[in-house]
């Protein structure tokens, strides 16, 4: 399925805003993103499996707050950042 | 455990070839290149522009690795690794990361690497990191992955020996000034904000408090084992029974095998105070500091002390303190330095670099006397490391 990239994540899928990753979740789509591009995974998810602050993860322009959300072939995922500070 | 004492391996020479400053700041790292006669200074950079950059190292053994501790304003936290002096980047395959948290716990996840340091040199490939909130992990692959130390991570005295959330710096509690004893790999000390002086004879396997001596205003025991706020420690290669740091309560020293902190910093001019973030080390005479007081009276503003930076230098471990200022603003210079943004060369005499978190670099090549502004206009500088360039 297509999954958008945000542009502060873009340095591990070499300038692309959107790729290819397959899984029947957000747990399985995340595992095969970091496969496809090492390191990516970390970036938006911590070691207690938890999103960071700021990261928005949505599932068909709906927030996705739960890595087990289900996913099908034809959705469309979208990573987003909140940027914020200075 | 009996301590593995090993030689070591060679005394520190007196440098000659040019100097690089390694350089992490707010948004992003720097490398400044000086001349052999550090006359001249050329800055090249940003390196990971955006990022927030806490501390660049060059490994000595083999002196064109390094290591750049990394993380955006909301990315995680990672480490990226140079193998030819910053010409080429990887990143961590496996940065630092504490132990997914049984089901139903709520598990601690690193914020930022704050500090790294290279492990011991009968040990090459070996490097520590200190993290916000506190945690100590070790690579022995060159930094490409890293494992916690869980010694100290899970120990189940940590909770209590960092406090909470709310005791730490304003940024995060940190772990930092992971120092290796060059006697002996697997002696270690390490510094917390909040936490205090922690000290291991394993190898990190069990660690105990090493504060007696040292103030703690800001708790209301005040012989308290830890809970301290060590800023800066330091430990001098060519005699490592000797420690000195700068703490938020004073400038404190301590000759092993004694426990017990001498407060040098009471030798300060009072109006100036002991207070502040680094501490560097002449590289060949143990009895030779330097440090950057900031005023922490009342709300505590944290800038050089009535708006006049300067350099404080003792030559006699701290019995007496000589004011260092020569060339730097004579008023209205409210900069100040953080903890390892200070450092020193090995040249004779030693040059001294200190950078501003106004993002002015400022160096003297005659040990303090005479100050030069050699960078300017650079973001908030969080770490400066002195090294000597690959010939």
């Amino acid at each position: 399925m297509r999954v958008g990239i945000p542009t502060p994540l873009r340095s591990y899928t070499k300038g692309r805003g959107e790729v290819e990753a397959e899984g029947r979740n957000l747990t399985e789509l995340l595992a095969d993103l970091d496969r496809r591009y090492p390191g990516i995974r970390f970036r938006m998810i911590d070691e207690q499996e938890r999103i960071r602050p700021h990261m928005r993860i949505f599932v068909n322009r709906e927030e996705a707050r739960d890595l087990t959300r289900r996913l099908t072939p034809a959705d469309e995922v979208r990573i987003l950042q909140a940027l914020s500070g200075g | 455990m009996a301590r593995t004492l090993v030689p070591i391996p060679q005394p520190h020479k007196i440098a000659n070839g040019a100097v690089a400053l390694l350089l992490g700041s707010r948004k992003g790292a720097f490398l400044l290149k000086g001349d052999p006669a550090r006359r001249t200074w050329k800055i090249q950079g940003p390196h990971f522009l955006g990022n927030i950059v806490h501390h660049v190292v060059l490994d000595p053994r083999d002196r064109k690795t390094i290591l750049l501790a990394a993380k955006t304003g909301h990315l995680g936290p990672t480490i990226f690794r140079s193998a030819d002096f910053g010409r080429t980047w990887k990143e961590a395959e496996q940065p630092p990361a504490f132990r997914k948290a049984p089901e139903g716990e709520n598990g601690r996840s690193v914020d930022h690497v704050f500090w790294l340091t290279p492990g011991h040199a009968s040990e090459p490939g070996v490097w520590y990191a200190g993290t916000s909130p506190q945690g100590i992990f070790r690579s022995e692959d060159g930094g490409r992955t890293w494992e916690g130390v869980d010694g100290f991570n899970e120990h189940p005295m940590r909770e209590r020996w960092t406090g909470g959330e709310k005791d730490g710096t304003p940024d995060g509690p940190k772990l930092h000034s992971i120092l290796v004893d060059p006697r002996d790999a697997r002696h270690l000390y390490i510094g917390m904000s909040s936490g205090g002086v922690f000290e291991s004879v394993d190898g990190g396997a069990d660690w105990r408090p090493l504060n007696k001596g040292c103030a703690a205003d800001f708790l209301p025991d005040p012989a308290t084992e830890y809970g301290h706020d060590p800023h800066c420690v330091r430990l001098h290669p060519l005699d490592p029974d000797r420690l000195y740091q700068q703490n938020h309560c004073g400038i404190y020293r301590l000759d092993r095998p004694g426990d017990t902190w001498v407060r040098i910093g009471s030798r300060m001019p009072k109006k100036v105070g002991d207070i502040g973030f680094p501490m560097v080390l002449h590289p060949r005479d143990p009895d030779v500091a330097w440090v950057f007081p900031m005023d922490g009276t009342e709300v505590w503003p944290r800038v050089s002390p009535g708006g006049r930076p300067a350099v404080y230098g003792t030559r006699n471990a701290g019995k007496s303190w000589a004011r260092l200022d020569g060339g730097l603003p004579e008023g209205q210079a409210w900069f100040t330095v953080k903890r390892q943004a200070m450092s020193a060369d090995a040249h004779d005499p030693v040059g001294i670099y200190f950078g501003t978190t106004s993002g002015e670099v400022w160096a003297s090549k005659d040990e303090g006397k005479r100050w030069k502004c050699i960078a300017r206009h650079l973001p908030h500088i969080y770490s400066i490391e002195a090294v000597e360039l690959p010939r």
